[in-house]
């Protein structure tokens, strides 16, 4: 096996691990902040590649173009499923948050099968043929394009965070509940807002994830299994974390492709949350829950 | 045993009992085969509910011993002729090693909640891969077990027709509602209800809490490998990809929770429930005239949200209030106002 070869799987695995990590940032901050594990999130995702297909597909909006759009959607919805269905739940036991994402879930995979069918669907730009000669290493431009909207995606949900008013009122809710109440944010108001931020890095991340692969409804668990992964491997609730496990998995799969076969690449990953779960169950850059 | 439910209750009990034992001669063979599937629910949701409902631990992996059930009964069937009933021995203590390991895994190293849950999900999910590549078994393509005959009933080697998959199946949901009855009038039942409850303070009055929560999940796990041995015996064949699958583990643990977490009756009512209302759906969108592929589960799924919703300790409890059937929770010996698990 060819150095060339090992060296352009691990730099795809890297590029695509950052879109994974976007996508996983969402179910982070949610997590992080409204403890509430979003079950959903894997259908989310599915959902906004699907918006971004169509949007292609009826007026020809480039998918990094159509990120504007469906990001402002998608936030909006967020924050409405927060506000109206999952805020009555946060105080709930465990095992209810998860019914009602589980419910949501359901509905939105078979809504979308009956808005789409069950059939694949792509998008088809001109940059996804282009590649850059890196010394003797190939880099796919769409997926190097998707990597990079990628990061500048999450820098943006960072600085939110680091240096907004409204990113450290959220940040305090997550750090002390009732000290939060104390001082009087809207919390109600914040736990949505969270949510919505958190459907949005989900949305971009479909965005870009429809230049890499075919979307169909039932990808959904999948996905969500998948940010669950990388959640817990780089932490629960910790932002660069999510973006570490995000390439760690994007790695180990693209790896696990080349050495072993494609149809065991989730086993790889699977086997690497087993053994961080064990050796360090609050994730690699997780603090202890 | 059930001498602390009130005779209204006693009589409703046997009302059902005896509707479920003549079933098979007033019944069509698709009502039988819906309610081998409720029955099948009902008994795998009982066996969820000792993990969850009593000890407070969330699995969302149960199709792993589902699955490591049906399949270790199916091996040693096709591949060495044993029969299903010591094949089921064998079923019983490979998904107690399984659990045991995960058990031990996640309690020693302080592995609770949503991570207990995450963890379950990755091994089962683990355990599918696996079984998908395991050419012995089949791998992908599917494990089939030879269909010989259906006219006569071979109980020993679980061939037969329908009814005597019906029978066998209620037995297994009936012993299930015995043991878990008793279960709850043991000591351990009581540690338990306290480690649900709250964990440190269970720990804090001398429960060994590791200890029970490990038997809770042996017992789960040695319960739901026996629904896979009757899964492999019933359809004959095992795919990875759905035996092992999570949406099999939700199946699992949607009965209990709507029926009502904890109590005895809920996953029977629950299985019930939503088997009838799949079915309902399905026939009403027959008699509407719809068929768009998907429209039914979003019905069913909007049914979960408003039952999560506005029912949050399930449909058992409210119901059980509503016809009587359970006398008010008595102050109980130690004085303490403990959750009695149907109250």
């Amino acid at each position: 096996m060819s150095f060339e070869l090992i060296g352009n799987v691990l730099i795809a695995g890297v590029l695509s691990g950052l879109v994974y990590g976007l996508m996983a940032l969402g179910l982070s901050v949610i997590f992080g902040v409204v403890r509430v594990v979003n079950f959903a999130h894997g259908e989310m995702m599915t959902a906004a590649m699907f918006a971004a297909v169509v949007l292609f597909n009826t007026w020809g909006i480039d998918p990094f173009m159509a990120v504007i759009p469906v990001v402002v959607v998608f936030f909006a919805l967020g924050y409405l499923l927060q506000r109206a269905i999952i805020n009555p739940f946060i105080t709930r036991p465990e095992h209810s948050q998860f019914m009602l994402l589980v419910a949501v879930a359901i509905i939105m995979v078979n809504a979308l099968l009956i808005a789409f069918g069950p059939n694949a669907r792509n998008v088809q730009v001109d940059y996804q043929l282009e590649s850059f000669e890196l010394g003797p290493l190939l880099v796919d431009a769409a997926r190097l394009y998707a990597a990079g909207a990628a990061l500048v995606c999450s820098a943006a949900v960072f600085s939110f965070f680091r240096f907004t008013m409204t990113g450290k009122a959220i940040r305090a809710c997550a750090d002390n509940h009732m000290g939060a109440k104390v001082v009087g944010l809207d919390i109600r108001h914040l736990y949505a807002l969270t949510f919505g931020l958190g459907s949005a890095c989900v949305a971009a991340a479909g965005c870009m994830m429809v230049l890499l692969v075919d979307v169909t409804p039932q990808l959904g668990p999948a996905y969500t299994l998948m940010a669950f992964v990388i959640v817990i491997v780089g932490g629960l609730g910790s932002m660069p974390g999510a973006l570490l496990g995000g390439i760690l998995i994007g790695v180990s799969e693209a790896g696990a492709g080349l050495f072993i076969t494609p149809s065991a690449k989730s086993m790889v990953s699977f086997a690497l949350l087993v053994v961080v779960l064990l050796l360090r169950p609050q994730g690699l850059l997780g603090k202890r829950p | 045993m059930f001498s602390q439910i009130n005779p209204r209750a006693r009589g409703l009990l046997a009302a059902l009992a005896l509707l479920l034992l003549i079933l098979p001669w007033i019944a069509n063979n698709y009502v039988l085969s819906v309610a081998v599937l409720i029955l099948y629910f009902a008994y795998t949701g009982q066996a969820w509910n000792v993990m969850m409902g009593f000890c407070g631990q969330l699995s969302l992996g149960h199709s792993l011993y589902v699955g490591i059930g049906g399949y270790s009964a199916a091996a040693l069937f096709v591949h060495f002729g044993i029969g299903p009933w010591g094949g089921a021995l064998v079923a019983v203590a490979a998904s107690m090693l399984v659990g045991a390991i995960i058990g031990f895994l996640a309690f020693r190293f302080g592995i609770g909640g949503v991570y207990f849950a995450l963890l379950t999900i990755a091994f089962a999910e683990f355990t599918r891969l696996g079984f998908d590549h395991w050419q012995w078994l089949g791998a992908s393509g599917g494990f089939f077990l030879p269909v010989k005959q259906r006219e006569f009933n071979d109980l020993l080697n679980l061939r037969g027709s329908p009814v005597m998959f019906y029978y066998v199946m209620l037995a297994l949901a009936t012993a299930a509602l015995a043991f878990c009855t008793w279960l709850l009038r043991t000591r351990i039942g009581y540690y338990w209800l306290a480690i649900r409850e709250d964990q440190q303070a269970a720990q804090a009055l001398g429960i060994n809490t590791f200890r029970c929560k490990m038997i809770a999940v042996l017992i789960s796990s040695g319960m739901t490998s026996l629904a896979g041995v009757f899964f492999a015996f019933y359809y004959n064949n095992l795919f990875p990809e759905q035996i092992f699958n999570m949406g099999r583990s939700i199946e699992i643990i949607l009965g209990p929770i709507i029926g009502g977490i904890g109590t005895l009756f809920g996953p029977i009512l629950g299985a019930a429930l939503l088997a009838l209302l799949a079915d309902g759906i399905t026939e009403l969108m027959a008699q509407i005239g719809i068929e768009l592929p998907g429209i039914k589960q979003v019905f069913y799924g909007s049914c979960l949200l408003l039952v999560t919703m506005f029912l949050p300790n399930g449909v058992w409890p409210a119901l059980a209030r509503r016809l009587g059937l359970v006398s008010a929770p008595g102050p109980d010996p130690a004085g303490n106002t403990v959750r009695h698990p149907d109250g």
